[in-house]
Formats: C-alpha cells, sequence, structure tokens
C-alpha cells in the first residue's frame, strides 16, 4: 500500500466508523426499541469477542500460526480467573504470569 | 448533579484504564513495526478508537490487502457499535445532536458496557446526567489510549519479542468476556461465536466473524427465551 492509499484508508475507516457508532443515536432519538432488539443486543459482546479472541488463541500470528502451549495454557488459565474471580485485573494478571512461564519452560 | 456523574464515571473507568494502557502501547508498537509513520499512527488512532479494528486494519495492510478489502474488513470488526449505538439510543436519544454526536464519537467497548450498566441501575437519572457519566468514562479512556500510542509508537521496535506483546490483546479480551458469561445464554452465544468464527475463518478477514457474530446473537436470545419459559 503506498503512502496515499494508507491515508485514504485511514480517512474512510475513520468516517466509516463514527457512521457506525452514531447510526442509531443519531437518527433514532428518543424512541423505543422493540424488546426483541433489545434482548439480541444483550448479546452483542459475547457474540463479538470470543470469535475475534478464538483464531488468535489457536493460529497466534508469533508462532507463524502454529498453537502454541504457552499461548494456549494463558488464555486458559485467564478465561478460569476471569469465571472464578469476576475481576478483569486478576484475570490479565493471571494470564500474563502463565504465558511468561510457559514461554520460559518451553523457550 | 452532572459533574459528579462525570467523576463516578471516572471511577468506574478506572480498572480500564489500567488495561488500556499496554494495549494503547502495543498498538503504537505494533503500527510502526509494520512501517507507519508515527502521523499515520496517531491519525488512525485518534480517527477509529477501536483497538480490535485499528490492529485488523493493519493486519490485513501488512497482509498485502488493497485499500478496500482492509476498510471492509475494519469496519465489519466496528459493525458491533451500531448495536452499542442502539442500545444507548433510548437513553441519550432525547439529548441535543452536537451532545449525541460527540457521544457516538466516543462510542466504544468500554463506554458503552458502562454506561448502559449504569442507566439500567438508574433508569431516573436525568439527562445531563447521563451524558456527564458517559463523558466521563469515555474521556480519560480515549485520552490514555491516545497518549500511549504515541508513547508505543515513539518506543517502537525496542520492545524485546521476549515480552510476547502480541499475545496481551487475546488476554485483555478474555479478561473482558470472562465476567460476562453469567448465564446460560451468554455462554451459549460465547460458544457459538467461538464455533463459528473458526470454522469460518477461511472466508475474508472480518466476514466470518461477522456471520459468527449474528448467529451468536441469536443463539443467546433464543436460550434466553427458552429458560425463561421453559416448554
Amino acid at each position: 500500500m503506498t503512502t496515499a492509499e494508507v491515508w485514504l484508508l485511514i480517512a474512510l475507516l475513520g468516517v466509516g466508523t463514527f457512521a457506525i457508532r452514531l447510526s442509531f443515536l443519531g437518527l433514532i432519538g428518543g424512541r423505543e426499541l422493540p424488546p426483541w432488539v433489545l434482548r439480541l443486543l444483550r448479546y452483542t459482546p459475547v457474540a463479538v469477542i470470543p470469535g475475534m479472541v478464538a483464531p488468535l488463541v489457536l493460529w497466534p500470528d508469533a508462532t507463524g500460526g502454529e498453537p502454541d502451549p504457552a499461548r494456549l495454557a494463558a488464555a486458559g488459565a485467564t478465561l478460569l480467573a476471569g469465571l472464578w474471580t469476576k475481576n478483569v485485573l486478576i484475570a490479565i494478571g493471571t494470564g500474563a504470569a502463565v504465558l511468561y512461564a510457559g514461554i520460559w519452560l518451553t523457550g | 448533579m452532572p459533574k459528579s456523574e462525570a467523576l463516578r464515571g471516572l471511577r468506574d473507568a478506572a480498572p480500564f484504564l489500567i488495561v488500556i494502557a499496554p494495549f494503547g502501547m502495543l498498538f503504537g508498537v505494533v503500527a510502526t513495526e509494520a512501517g507507519l509513520p508515527i502521523a499515520q499512527t496517531m491519525a488512525m488512532t485518534m480517527l477509529v478508537i477501536a483497538g480490535a479494528s485499528q490492529f485488523t486494519a493493519l493486519q490485513l495492510m501488512t497482509d498485502g490487502a488493497g485499500v478496500f478489502l482492509a476498510l471492509a474488513g475494519a469496519l465489519a470488526v466496528n459493525l458491533r457499535m451500531a448495536m452499542y449505538s442502539a442500545a444507548l439510543a433510548p437513553h441519550l436519544g432525547p439529548a441535543p445532536f452536537w451532545q449525541r454526536a460527540l457521544c457516538g464519537y466516543f462510542n466504544f467497548d468500554q463506554s458503552y458496557a458502562l454506561s448502559v450498566a449504569r442507566y439500567e441501575a438508574q433508569p431516573a437519572l436525568p439527562l445531563p446526567s447521563k451524558v456527564a457519566y458517559f463523558l466521563g468514562v469515555a474521556l480519560p479512556i480515549a485520552t490514555l489510549w491516545t497518549g500511549m500510542t504515541l508513547f508505543g509508537a515513539l518506543v517502537g521496535g525496542r520492545i524485546p519479542e521476549a515480552f510476547a506483546l502480541d499475545f496481551a490483546l487475546p488476554i485483555t479480551f478474555i479478561s473482558l468476556i470472562a465476567p460476562m458469561l453469567k448465564t446460560l445464554a451468554h455462554v451459549a452465544a460465547a460458544l457459538t461465536s467461538v464455533v463459528l468464527a473458526l470454522a469460518l475463518a477461511w472466508l475474508p478477514s472480518g466476514f466470518g466473524l461477522l456471520i459468527a457474530a449474528a448467529c451468536a446473537m441469536v443463539a443467546g436470545a433464543v436460550v434466553e427465551t427458552l429458560m425463561v419459559r421453559p416448554a
């Protein structure tokens, strides 16, 4: 991609993202949404983020797309710590500790 | 009191600030290593303010995708924000347009999640307080995000590979999601998302995720309906 193409991508991505973010907030005003829409919306984060993360965990770029024991263990530990403590920072700390321990052990 | 709501927003955002700092820095480092000059790295981080989308754009650029495929992939990752926008609309809809535009600009994962939780806990909150809470959450996060991206871009490739910064992103996202898996419906949605995203990983970047996410939302809503009204 040339420098000009990268600038074009950045500009279009900025405008497009703003349009998505504003969409309903900008157009709908104070109108109520039907209950079935709200029911779907409740599951947005758990519907998008796990699917985004799964390939990164199974096929990390850092190992050329090969499954890596240290990263798999770190992801599992993060998930368990998060489920158990419901605390984001404890989960991150646990994941990082297991990742470094795993890299040290396998590296 | 709008001012006290803004402060409450800041307080509620605090745990996320600690998460955002390394994440923003990671983007600066990765973008610089991918060959982006600081001006482009900073322009993207300030205009887009969406880590996952920015990383997707970088990844597709590095893979040699053209402008429009990279744009489509990075925008697909952001489509969930239309749903955030719809979730915020019943609460912030009556605000003046410039305030809705401002909240739209800062409508990202953390500002959406904390604000909707606050509005649902306190439905009687006056409109100016709701806007103040939203910006109280969003502004410190966006400022730190931008600052840490700059720091990462300046530090650039000087971080040793041994730190495995590549995995900060998955760990952060898993940590955000795990505490949300509080009902069978949430678990069903998450599992559907993982299975379909992996099964559809051969599709052009972003499209498989979009299909997986749409099916996962339906799965969550269907399981919720079944649990509320057992057959």
